[in-house]
């Protein structure tokens, strides 16, 4: 009873839940595709890349700490790339599993003097605590350079804290996508659109030959703050995102007023939305997949917006990725499409020789390719070759995050402080809710948002 | 406890020095006993509520001494204010309606011959963690009716009495003739007898369609007759197709009531037939044609039991579900121990039933009764997990109980210090209870 018990459930949970699923997931599809590149991945994993240029030095006899809150098939994945590590420096790593937050758990564990050397942190907020707090120690010369080689400048940046490099991105994710039932789409004669006015039109299709077009799981407030990147990311720009991500510029501003008229035109029309506001606003995120892939001709709606993690849950339904679950770009409201990534940051917490390795070695592409065979997981490593992706759902995924280059933008509520952007029924999450309640009070809801973000930012 | 006074008999001239060195070791032996009881307790209640008071007057990083500060954010921030309401609803409600029933199921139960094996099943719940409990009653809180069985039970009375109609999501697709019409559609232009008319919709789906539809047929037209077509101007697979004529395989709203109305005055009505072709009289002509509301009334989808204005009555429910067998079990223990010489004194002196439970088995029971309602309202003050995890996302805020409250602020919103003067207000509101239930027990024993 994932969707009942997780009320609070924070997005990493669900993240780590739907890589799991989607890691079993992308095996089994493998199998049955037989696609000859991607396969038999068990057998040798990784042994072919070490005649890369990646230098690591032996560690005999060194034995490190890596605490992260992956679970399950994630875990066991990761378990692997660090178990070649060990092969090729003779160190020892023990994976510490960790709770949510984790950056509490860590706190916990430095007060109690036994802090793991690394750990993997799933906000750029938590990272900056990390480095604030003086937990995080700076990446030395051979991460750097490792970064400098494979990351584009936007992933190396939001690992900085005050100048200085300290997380690396090892994992990512893409959080502009929208799924589809693909027998809905062709019943209606729809196609993928491509621009915010396809979309509605490709809405309006769907509706006219009787199926509800969107599934959106209001009862989590996450995945609305998620809608709402989008549109402001595409609509206002990545500099504005930024300053109303930092709270430089007021919800009040005319870009967020916008925005919330452009979501209104989705969010308002009471048909448009699986058991209108009421029945969304009870909907967790599972249900909200779930109910969109199962029903036949007649699923309770045809397309739901998240991010890649969404295969985990098409898993628990009949339905197929990639025949019949497909998946297209959130489309361009403005200018350009929108990429809004979330992602996990590698940051060395004992400054070592052993964890100052490990975390190049997290930062070069061989490390990536192994778990990006196993599927489940996007790398937003520039020179990961993307043929090694398990399907192709999972490659267009990974090419769209590769090729914005600088133009993705962080989740907005991950930067927040949490009150404002990480709490149900709170701050953003809340006064998203309530705007989709009530999707014409637009100055309302942004008179709300600016007072709570006013109070959870401090100023 | 002995005191060593009174070890000391009046008038006993033992040497003072032995007496004392006896005393003292008395009183060694007893810190010994005490000790493990006394540290425990220290370290892990004394403590850290000692700690708590502390830390409530501290801001959130905990360096800065913040006064009262977070005692003023108690009283002036909205989350918590709701969550002050709800705890009163609560404490209200809850025990009462818990010990209430109690009280009926215990005495009834007294009187049926299955009474135990009723008293385990109301009983039962109380076997369930709070967790359970609270996941169960997500469940049967759902909204959708195929899910909850509270709606399920709700929407099947409601439809014994209201049928939902057969195109409940029907709407005018592009360029219609049609506009809408207070929840129905109605033609732009009055209609002409003799020239068949067109009122095309989209949007139900063709399994959604009501059996008996077939093909839709352009009418074809009749002197001194209104006649025309409505039908689902949708093809599976192609859209719209022509635009306001009827494809090969769309399908006729068989069924659909039209309304032919002149100034406001509905002056003839028909029904469509299976391939959704209908005739109006002659009257009809010059009228504009109306398609009522009833044709598109939404299937009924029960109560929001989770939405902002039910979710606390509906948390309370499942609470009760849980404690009544409590309530039950404590009360008719109590009732066991009531003479049966007092009911059927009572009953020989010709009081009815209802009186001799109103003037006799009650106030008897009294204080059992004050027990088990007090208990319930320690218990309902920190109520938590119910309200945790039945509470969907959205209307947590609307559900918010003062622990809940504590948990959000000191947990998910890093705000310690509110956290724990929500927890200092929390004591302070147990204590009067607490006192009350003390000074009865203790009562109790001198009796």
């Amino acid at each position: 009873m994932r969707s009942t018990s997780s009320t609070i459930r924070t997005r990493r949970t669900v993240k780590a839940a739907a890589t799991l699923a989607a890691g079993a997931l992308a095996l089994s599809l493998t199998a049955c595709g037989g696609d000859g590149k991607s396969n038999g991945t068990d057998g040798g994993t990784g042994t072919k890349e070490s005649d890369s240029s990646l230098a690591l030095p032996k560690l005999n006899g060194t034995t490190l700490e890596v605490a992260a809150v992956w679970t399950g098939t994630e875990q066991a994945n990761f378990k692997k790339v660090l178990a070649e590590f060990e092969k090729r420096t003779g160190a020892k790593i023990t994976f510490v599993p960790a709770q949510d937050p984790i950056i509490n758990f860590l706190g916990s564990k430095i007060a109690g003097g036994s802090p793991p050397d690394v750990a993997m942190l799933p906000q750029p907020g938590a990272v900056k605590q990390a480095a604030d707090k003086g937990w995080a120690k700076p990446l030395g010369a051979e991460a750097l350079a490792q970064l400098a080689k494979n990351y584009s400048q936007g992933w190396q940046d939001i690992g900085k804290v005050g100048g200085k490099q300290y997380g690396v991105y090892y994992k990512a994710a893409n959080k502009s996508l929208i799924w589809y039932n693909a027998k809905v789409l062709a019943n209606a004669g729809a196609s993928e659109p491509k621009t915010w006015k396809d979309l509605l039109a490709t809405a309006q299709t769907v509706s006219d030959s009787g199926v509800t077009p969107f599934s959106v799981g209001g009862a989590d407030g996450w995945t609305l703050t998620d809608w709402f990147e989008n549109v402001y990311l595409s609509q206002a720009g990545p500099e504005k995102y930024d300053q109303l991500a930092q709270h430089k510029i007021k919800w009040t501003d005319p870009s967020v007023k916008e925005a919330l008229t452009t979501l209104a035109q989705v969010w308002g029309k009471k048909d448009w939305i699986a058991g209108g506001a009421s029945g969304a606003l009870q909907t967790e995120f599972p249900a909200s997949v779930t109910q969109t892939f199962t029903g036949g001709d007649q699923p309770k709606a045809a397309m739901v917006y998240e991010g890649d993690f969404v295969q985990v849950n098409i898993a628990d339904t009949k339905a197929k990725v990639g025949t019949d679950a497909k998946v297209f770009p959130f489309p361009a409201v403005g200018g350009t499409a929108p990429v809004v990534s979330g992602g996990d940051a590698a940051v060395v917490l004992k400054d070592s020789k052993g964890a100052q390795a490990l975390a190049t070695f997290l930062a070069s592409p061989d490390a990536a390719q192994i778990q990006a065979k196993l599927g489940g997981y996007l790398s937003p490593n520039k020179n990961v070759d993307v043929s090694v992706y398990p399907n192709d759902v999972q490659r267009t995924i990974a090419k769209a995050l590769v090729a914005a280059g600088d133009d993705f933008r962080f989740d907005m509520s991950d930067q927040a402080p949490q009150a404002f952007g990480g709490t149900p029924g709170k701050g953003e999450w809340k006064d998203l809710q309530d705007f989709l309640k009530n999707p014409s009070d637009v100055a309302g809801i942004q008179a709300k948002l600016e007072s709570d973000a006013a109070a959870a930012y401090g100023n | 406890m002995a005191t060593p006074k009174a070890v000391g008999a009046p008038g006993a001239p033992a040497p003072p020095r032995s007496r004392r060195s006896v005393t003292g070791t008395r009183r060694t032996v007893a810190a010994l006993f005490l000790l493990p009881a006394l540290v425990l307790l220290g370290a892990l209640v004394v403590y850290p509520i000692g700690y708590s008071v502390v830390r409530s007057f501290y801001d959130r990083s905990g360096g800065g001494f913040a006064g009262v500060d977070n005692y003023k954010a108690l009283f002036t921030d909205d989350g918590i204010r709701t969550a002050l309401k709800n705890n009163v609803i609560w404490v209200v409600f809850a025990p009462t309606v818990a010990t209430a029933l109690g009280l009926i199921f215990a005495v009834l139960t007294e009187r049926v011959r299955w009474g135990t094996a009723f008293k385990l099943v109301v009983f039962m719940p109380m076997a369930i963690s709070m967790l359970a409990a609270g996941i169960i009653f997500r469940l049967v809180y759902d909204q959708d009716p195929d899910k909850g069985v509270a709606n399920a039970v709700w929407v099947g009375v409601h439809d014994t009495f209201a049928q939902a109609s057969a195109f409940p999501k029907a709407h005018p697709g592009r360029d219609s003739p049609l506009e809408a019409d207070g929840g129905g559609f109605i033609t732009k232009e009055p209609v002409r007898a003799g020239v068949p008319v067109s009122l095309p919709l989209v949007g139900v789906a063709p399994d959604q369609m009501p059996g008996s539809a077939g093909k839709a047929v352009k009418a074809r037209p009749e002197q001194g007759a209104v006649t025309g077509t409505t039908w689902q101007d949708f093809t599976r697979g192609k859209g719209v197709g022509t635009l306001g004529v009827p494809d090969p395989t769309e399908l006729g709203y068989a069924g659909m009531r039209i309304e032919a109305v002149k100034d406001g005055k509905v002056v003839a009505s028909a029904k469509a037939a299976d391939d959704g072709t209908f005739t109006l009289p002659a009257a009809a002509d010059g009228a504009r044609l109306r398609l009522p509301a009833a044709n598109f009334k939404e299937a009924y989808n029960g109560l929001d039991w989770l939405g902002p204005s039910l979710v606390t009555p509906s948390i309370i429910g499942s609470y009760i579900w849980m404690w009544a067998g409590f309530a039950m079990v404590l009360i008719a223990a109590g009732l066991a121990g009531v003479p049966r010489e007092l009911l059927e004194a009572a009953r020989v002196d010709g009081a009815t039933e209802w009186q001799v439970f109103r003037r006799v088995t009650v106030p008897l029971l009294a204080p059992v009764l004050a027990v088990v309602a007090v208990t319930l309202m320690i218990n309902v003050l920190k109520v938590f997990d119910l309200v945790f995890i039945i509470a969907p996302g959205s209307s947590q805020d609307d559900a918010n109980v003062l622990a809940l409250e504590l948990y959000r602020k000191g947990f998910s919103e890093d705000q310690p210090g509110i956290a724990s003067a929500i927890a200092v207000f929390l004591l302070l509101l147990v204590i009067p209870v607490m006192w009350f239930n003390v000074r009865r027990l203790r009562r109790e024993v001198r009796r």
